[in-house]
């Protein structure tokens, strides 16, 4: 089942590349994240009877932590295909696109889903890194899509920065593999995940302290944690918002997911607690800058790209804070913040194909005008903000929660940062989802699954937590101590 | 004690001064060739010294002693440099008492009293090319002395003596400190030395003459000293480069027996640094002074690599 | 060949590493920077086949070969053939402050030096002294990135970058097992594909490939 969950979309890549700019393009790209998604859930399935699990001659494996990110992307890729046929759709009415770029643009979303799925579940350390790479360049072309002056500047700085960015993670790798190969001895064996968390004890502290410093700042820079962040408001706002909406929901959660990984194998070999002094270090400082930025935006989707970084900052300093409660409240807030953030991004993509711009000034009237884009952007910005009863609350009343009984001194901090970027959301999307219609505002109709189906998981997940997810969260918060 | 380590000071002494002048001509004379024209010859050197001594000295009336004093200490300073650097046998007794920082510090007094003089009849050439060749001195020392102590690092000594010793005897034959440091060596040798891409020795056009323009003044015995310094300068730096980098064939302390084979061997390896001098003078244009920071910068990042690659790789 | 004179050619080519490393931080001419990356590789292809050799890593021999083909050949050849074709190889570029930024990088690599002093004690490796090298090649490149503004010569930062990471993969552990070397040189691979794609996309939207045009994307206040 995990072979097939990334056979799929690397299938679905080529036949997309074959198939190009057909009319029924759409549609197969749709199949193939269903059938990726009915693959990610039969592998959940199986994970849930069986437990973890070792594939493909223990190059792969799957276990509590990564199962339910895996089900999550291959979820959040299918409800994006799905909101993209439409919304590609009016973009190529509006003459943004040709028929070339809808043909790249259908491959790459399934090879930037099969790197993503990649980078999940792979074991060796070494292949996840060259798995973000390869999503990170799958996703650069997809951003300057629409070859306007600022998105190719908005690639170009991604795509450097990323570049050496993910550079000095590689350097934390080799450093890692240093460490591992006089425990394990040389050749494969040694970077795979398994064979080091078990031995993570005997590791070489000096050596996997320097390592995280370099992988921190590595993947850091792919979670768009401040002060590395400068590509992410960027890429994020100029690509074309299903694009957005992978990389802010998904994309982050990966690098942020290595960057756990990496660091539970530091903790192992250090005894201390210097890896998670690092992470809460950035984590806070990403919350209180992308609180304070968000106040600053006219630009529709850049505002929620800083969100994100705020987001971001809130999960990464949870894992760093580390203990039960944290880590509980952070392997939910990674799920729900891709949800609702996600759904965001497709009403705000519909919103700025109404008013065809971004400038939140000129959106208008969503209420009157959409109904569903009104009150799917209202209810996500809601749930982002952190108001009960959606998931987002639960995450982090969990967090903060933790953080008053282990670091009490930061709490006014990160209550501070959720106050800000509470203020600074509400007070712009009134403005917009309210009022009249203005004139210039055209109709539309508008993919209202994803964004229902989103909305709606985000609010189950805040009243009630499933069973299995519960199960899942506890094995991993177990896994990551 | 021993007489012979002092019968070798003298000779080195009057190698140097008999030598430098025909190393001067081989150089010149090379560069003809190379340019198509025809030489005057090894000798010329010989005989323009020997028709400016013959020549009555001209004084400006307001020169002060510093410009009658110069010639001489330029001369001695250069004199007893060729005492302290190992070109026949390191066994030199002026050697146990001077290292290669002297002889740094005995090329900057030449050159400060040089510079002095320069502007001391104060016309405006002599002050121009004292400027200059101050801005000159001013990046070419550090650098200078950064490739010296990449030697000393790797040889435990200032001294050039055993410098010369411990290199001799090493085991080690790639070695990428002393590479990098000969390279910058050589770059601020022609830097220091007024060739060519930094300073031009044939040129008097007023633009871009460095040394010449601070010696303008200078006339009969006087200007015969300058110019002889010059060359023994030329002289120096390339023993000093040949003691530092390539010391085969310099006797070792005692073997008296071998000095008139290494002073073969030293002949042979002056007659290459020369040519060596020529090729990069004819392949190379002048730079303008602006760009010399960089050739002089250049420099010291590659001694000061060196020395880094002393303690990151040996 | 014994085991020392096969390590003091290490240390060289290390050392030339570096120079070539620095070199290109100076260099101000299109297609000598291209050389000088050519060089590079050079180096070290010869000095991972080296290390091969004494170690007897035989899977070294298959990353020299592909560092040969690729750094080399291949990546130089694109890189020369674009820049041709673009009509940018008498563009000098204009290098703000040279012996600064020299300067700097002599500081990177005793940075590099002090923050690799732990690791080199731990090892047992030939080629433990170059490892700092490595990681100073890695940071000149940054440094390159940061201090130019024209797209090509950022883009052989960048590479330069990914030079001093294999570097440092052979020095600290006699290379990365094979997989991951294969998957990073396609990697490579494909980001050169992307570069040459987007000069294009720069030249035709910006007219020019500096990337200092691009500055429409700040933050408005």
């Amino acid at each position: 089942m995990l072979l097939v969950l990334l056979l799929v979309p690397l299938v679905a890549s080529v036949i997309l590349a074959f198939v190009g700019d057909r009319k029924f393009a759409p549609e197969i790209n749709i199949m193939g994240s269903a059938a990726t998604f009915a693959a990610g859930a039969g592998l959940a399935v199986q994970v849930y009877m069986e437990g973890p699990m070792l594939a493909g001659g223990k190059f792969f494996f799957v276990d509590a932590f990564n199962v339910y990110l895996s089900v999550l992307t291959s979820f959040v890729s299918m409800t994006t295909a799905v909101f993209s046929r439409r919304y590609m759709r009016k973009e190529r009415e509006h003459g943004r696109v040709g028929h070339i770029r809808m043909r790249f643009y259908h491959a790459m979303f399934q090879l930037f889903i099969f790197a993503m799925l990649l980078c999940l579940l792979t074991n060796n350390v070494g292949v996840l890194w060259i798995a973000m790479e390869l999503a990170t360049l799958s996703t650069v072309l997809l951003v300057s899509l629409y070859r306007t002056p600022t998105a190719i500047e908005a690639a170009w700085k991604y795509f450097i920065l990323c570049g050496v960015g993910i550079a000095q993670a590689l350097f934390g790798t080799v450093l890692l593999y240093f460490a591992a190969e006089k425990v394990l001895g040389e050749g494969g064996e040694a970077l795979l995940w398994t064979n080091l968390s078990r031995i993570s004890p005997e590791l070489e502290p000096t050596v996997l302290s320097l390592a995280f410093v370099f992988l921190m700042v590595g993947y850091g820079t792919k979670v768009g944690l401040v002060p590395l962040h400068n590509w992410l408001p960027d890429a994020h706002s100029e690509g074309p918002t299903p694009i957005s909406a992978v990389l802010s929901g998904l994309l982050l959660n990966i690098a942020l997911y290595a960057l756990v990984r990496c660091k539970v194998l530091v903790d192992g070999a250090t005894g201390t607690h210097h890896a998670g002094n690092i992470m809460m270090g950035f984590g806070l400082l990403s919350i209180l800058v992308a609180a304070f930025s968000l106040l600053r935006q006219k630009d529709i989707k850049r505002m929620f790209s800083y969100s994100s970084i705020e987001h971001m900052g809130i999960a990464t300093f949870a894992f760093g804070l580390g203990g039960p409660v944290a880590t509980f409240g952070a392997l939910l807030h990674m799920l729900v913040h891709s949800l609702a953030k996600s759904s965001i991004f497709f009403t705000v993509g519909h919103a700025s194909q109404m008013h065809r711009t971004q400038e939140m000034d000129r959106i208008r009237g969503l209420f009157r005008g959409n109904p569903l884009v009104g009150w799917g952007l209202m209810l996500g910005v809601m749930a982002i903000v952190g108001m009960p009863p959606f998931g987002i609350f639960t995450s982090e009343f969990l967090i903060l929660t933790a953080t008053m009984k282990d670091a009490p001194l930061l709490t006014p901090f990160l209550l501070l940062g959720l106050a800000v970027a509470f203020a600074a959301l509400f007070r712009r999307v009134q403005s917009m989802v309210a009022g009249d219609v203005p004139s210039y505002q055209k109709p539309m109709k508008a993919a209202h699954v994803p964004v229902l189906l989103h909305m709606a998981l985000v609010l189950v997940l805040g009243i009630y937590m499933p069973d299995f997810l519960n199960k899942w969260f506890h094995t991993a918060v177990e896994l990551l101590k | 004690m021993k007489t012979y380590p002092f019968i070798i000071e003298l000779l080195q002494i009057a190698i140097l001064l008999g030598v430098s002048p025909a190393l001067t001509g081989w150089v010149r004379m090379m560069k003809c060739w190379t340019q198509g024209r025809t030489s005057p010859g090894l000798l010329q050197p010989y005989r323009d010294i020997m028709k400016l001594f013959s020549k009555d000295v001209v004084l400006a009336d307001n020169a002060s002693w510093i410009f009658r004093f110069t010639p001489y200490l330029v001369f001695g300073t250069a004199v007893l440099a060729g005492g302290v650097i190992p070109m026949l046998s390191i066994d030199l007794p002026i050697a146990s008492t001077a290292d290669v920082i002297v002889i740094v510090a005995l090329f900057a007094i030449a050159r400060f009293f040089t510079a002095l003089a320069g502007m001391d009849i104060g016309t405006a050439f002599g002050g121009m090319g004292s400027s200059r060749e101050m801005t000159i001195a001013s990046l070419a020392e550090p650098a200078m002395l950064m490739a010296i102590f990449t030697v000393s690092l790797a040889s435990k000594s200032t001294s050039l003596s055993q410098m010369v010793h411990v290199i001799y005897s090493g085991h080690s034959l790639f070695r990428p400190s002393l590479a990098f440091a000969m390279i910058a060596f050589v770059l601020i040798a022609l830097a220091e030395t007024g060739r060519i891409p930094v300073d031009n020795p044939a040129t008097h056009l007023e633009l871009t003459m460095i040394h010449e323009a601070m010696i303008l003044e200078y006339s009969g015995r006087h200007l015969a000293l300058i110019e002889w310094a010059g060359m023994m300068k030329l002289f120096l730096f390339a023993s000093l480069g040949i003691a530092t980098f390539a010391p085969w064939g310099i006797a070792s302390a005692g073997d008296i027996g071998f000095v008139p084979a290494s002073f073969l061997i030293m002949m042979l390896k002056l007659g290459a640094a020369g040519a060596g001098l020529v090729l990069i003078e004819t392949g190379l244009a002048k730079m303008r002074i602006f760009r010399l920071t960089e050739f002089l910068g250049s420099a010291f990042l590659l001694a000061t690599l060196g020395m880094l690659s002393f303690f990151i790789l040996e | 060949m014994n085991i020392n004179i096969a390590s003091q050619i290490n240390s060289f080519l290390a050392a030339l590493v570096l120079l070539t490393a620095f070199g290109m931080l100076v260099q101000r001419r299109m297609y000598g920077l291209v050389h000088l990356f050519a060089w590079q590789g050079l180096f070290l292809s010869l000095n991972t086949a080296i290390v091969g050799f004494v170690a007897d890593r035989h899977h070294l021999y298959i990353s020299s070969v592909l560092t040969l083909t690729l750094k080399v050949i291949l990546l130089p050849y694109i890189l020369h053939v674009l820049i041709q074709r673009l009509k940018v190889h008498k563009e000098v570029e204009t290098v703000v402050n040279i012996p600064m930024t020299m300067l700097i990088g002599i500081a990177l690599v005793i940075f590099s030096y002090h923050l690799m002093a732990p690791v080199r004690e731990l090892s047992t490796l030939v080629t433990r002294s170059t490892l700092a090298v490595a990681l100073a090649t890695v940071m000149i490149g940054l440094l390159m990135m940061i201090t130019r503004k024209h797209a090509v010569t950022q883009i052989i930062g960048f590479l330069a970058m990914e030079n001093g990471l294999f570097f440092a993969a052979t020095s600290a552990t006699y290379g990365m097992p094979l997989v991951v070397e294969l998957g990073v040189a396609l990697d490579i691979l494909i980001a050169a594909f992307i570069f040459g794609i987007f000069f294009f996309h720069i030249h035709t939207t910006f007219d020019s490939l500096d990337v200092e045009k691009m500055a429409r994307l700040k933050e408005e206040d």
